[in-house]
């Protein structure tokens, strides 16, 4: 149904896993993953604590490789490029897969500063005129409904902007990269109930122009919004189905048990 | 016992307050008894004027005797400015390396012989500029004589380095690593990460570095002492010898008889740099605070 809506693609898949496996060290922190997650749909990743959503999430923009004591085996591709290639950049993956963090974290540089930093990492020094950027940043800022709060003050640093002030920021950024992708680890677990409810409606409005894949432990966030929900434990993907799916029709009795909260 | 418990405690407290407000006690202390040994020239015999404007010290003179500190002064921010230019950007350089670039391991090795090179007395640098950079400066620059501004300044740049690289490598480390994975994850290169986010985050603690580097060097007496030649002179080169404020009062402070005029000159000598590295520390510690506005870049 939902491969209708985009034809025009080579694939209804933005990212794909196959038999992936992750250790810390000794530790293995995925098993076996395999799966595939639709373009323009908003996939929630859910389970209980260490189950390897966070690490899961991390690997499809290479992040993960921070930690010097990652080892990977299996294929992961985006856009059906394998990351694992030769001849990708990871410059390049990052630009196309952005990342939201749990903690909102703008750097401790302007706002304006902050929407073009992406933009600047990624174009020659001055290619951008006075007003293509302050374009950027204005329709980047207006896309997370941030600009009639921000207008008057782009020069203030971002660190004193409000929590969800900040987290909306810190999506704001990405857009100027014009990501296909977006990973969100957590993105509302530092805020409020009503920033919460900001953080959604604007998910709502990123759907379909980018795929997302959020992680949530929050489980009527994830009926709320997703369309699709990936359940995981220990490290393996115990169900991957529609998200109405996944909460009224669970195939396995372990989703189903986690949905209906007897653990995690 | 209950009785003894009592009073150890409020004992033990007002003798640790007295080891902290000692501190202050001696700043005092010392500002004293510099101004008490200056003042009757400072205040007296002194012409304030050519004190500062003179280039001609000359104590000694049995015709008229001269205290113009200008050329002492041209010595110290000479040689101050040739240190800071060298060990400025080696020294941030060490710290980015220490603190983004390099392995563990090396990160450790390399801050342990930072730590040592802080503690090499300041004569044994005064023997390496005398004995080791005067005939390489020789060599290489074909001057009469290797000890001048040039050997004092790299002398004084390899003894402001380490504390440079502390200081600084410790601003770094005090970055969140929050920033540099928000970057990572933008794409940023490692070095952009450096230069667009580390730098604009820790730019106070990287100024109080400098700004340290810059009081050692100006303070610093031996080493200057055996490197810079010894010679009363606005420099007008690299390879002119000088002589530093600090330099003046060390060498000549044994041959004075207390309480006269020169005496009391190399007393005031000794307020105008107290009064520079007060400055230099303030700043530095204001820096640290954060006396900033509320944009930034």
């Amino acid at each position: 149904m939902e491969t209708a809506t985009v034809p025009e693609m080579k694939s209804a898949y933005s990212m794909r896993t196959v038999d992936l496996n992750l250790y810390y060290g000794d530790f293995q922190a995925l098993r076996n993953v395999t799966i595939n997650v639709r373009q323009g749909l908003l996939t929630g990743l859910i389970g209980p604590s260490g189950c390897g959503k966070t690490t899961l999430l991390r690997c499809f923009n290479r992040i993960n490789e921070r930690y010097g004591n990652v080892t990977t085996t299996g294929e992961i591709t985006v856009l059906d490029k394998n990351i694992y290639d030769a001849d990708v950049s990871l410059s390049e993956l990052r630009k196309c897969v952005g990342m939201v963090f749990q903690r909102p974290n703008p750097l401790p540089i302007s706002i304006y500063n902050n929407v073009l930093f992406g933009v600047r990492a990624h174009t020659r020094r001055g290619s951008l005129s006075r007003r293509e950027k302050d374009g950027l940043v204005e329709s980047a800022l207006r896309e997370v409904a941030l600009w009639d709060a921000v207008k008057d003050q782009l020069q203030k640093k971002a660190t004193l902007l409000t929590l969800e002030q900040q987290q909306k920021l810190c999506i704001a950024r990405l857009l100027p990269l014009k990501p296909r992708v977006i990973l969100m680890d957590e993105p509302c677990s530092a805020l409020d109930a009503e920033g919460t409810e900001q953080i959604e409606s604007l998910l709502n409005s990123l759907r379909e122009k980018y795929t997302v894949v959020i992680v949530t432990h929050n489980m009527a966030q994830a009926r709320r919004t997703t369309d699709e929900c990936i359940f995981m434990l220990l490290g393996e993907i115990i169900e991957h189905n529609k998200t109405t799916d996944i909460f009224f029709n669970p195939q396995q009795p372990q989703t189903e048990d986690y949905i209906q909260g007897r653990y995690g | 016992m209950h009785a003894a418990l009592d009073w150890t405690g409020p004992l033990a407290e007002w003798m640790i307050r007295l080891c902290g407000w000692s501190a202050i006690l001696f700043v005092f202390a010392i500002f004293f008894f510099v101004f008490r040994e200056g003042a009757p020239m400072l205040f007296g015999g002194l012409d304030l004027r050519e004190f500062f404007t003179s280039p001609n010290w000359r104590p000694d003179s049995v015709v008229r005797a001269q205290y113009g500190i200008l050329a002492l002064m041209a010595g110290t921010i000479a040689v101050t400015l040739l240190a800071m230019l060298m060990a400025v950007p080696f020294g941030l350089g060490a710290a980015v390396y220490v603190s983004e670039f390099a392995g563990s391991r090396t990160k450790e090795t390399l801050k342990v012989v930072i730590e040592l090179l802080a503690a090499i007395p300041s004569v044994v640098w005064g023997f390496i500029g005398y004995m080791v950079l005067n005939p390489v400066i020789i060599w290489a620059t074909g001057a009469p004589i290797g000890i001048n501004v040039l050997n004092g300044g790299i002398i004084l740049a390899l003894m402001s380095v380490p504390i440079i690289v502390s200081v600084s490598e410790d601003a770094l480390r005090a970055v969140p690593d929050t920033y540099r994975e928000a970057a990572t994850a933008m794409g940023a290169s490692r070095w952009e990460i450096v230069y667009r986010v580390l730098f604009p985050a820790a730019k106070n603690g990287l100024l109080a570095a400098v700004l340290l580097g810059v009081g050692r060097a100006i303070g610093e007496t031996m080493a200057v002492l055996m490197a810079t030649g010894h010679a009363i002179q606005i420099p007008h080169s690299l390879l002119d010898p000088v002589r530093t404020m600090t330099a003046t009062i060390a060498a000549e402070l044994g041959e004075t008889v207390p309480g006269d005029e020169h005496y009391g000159a190399l007393f005031v000598i000794g307020i105008v740099l107290l009064t520079i590295t007060f400055i230099v520390n303030l700043s530095a510690d204001l820096v640290v605070k954060g006396i900033r506005g509320q944009t930034s870049d």
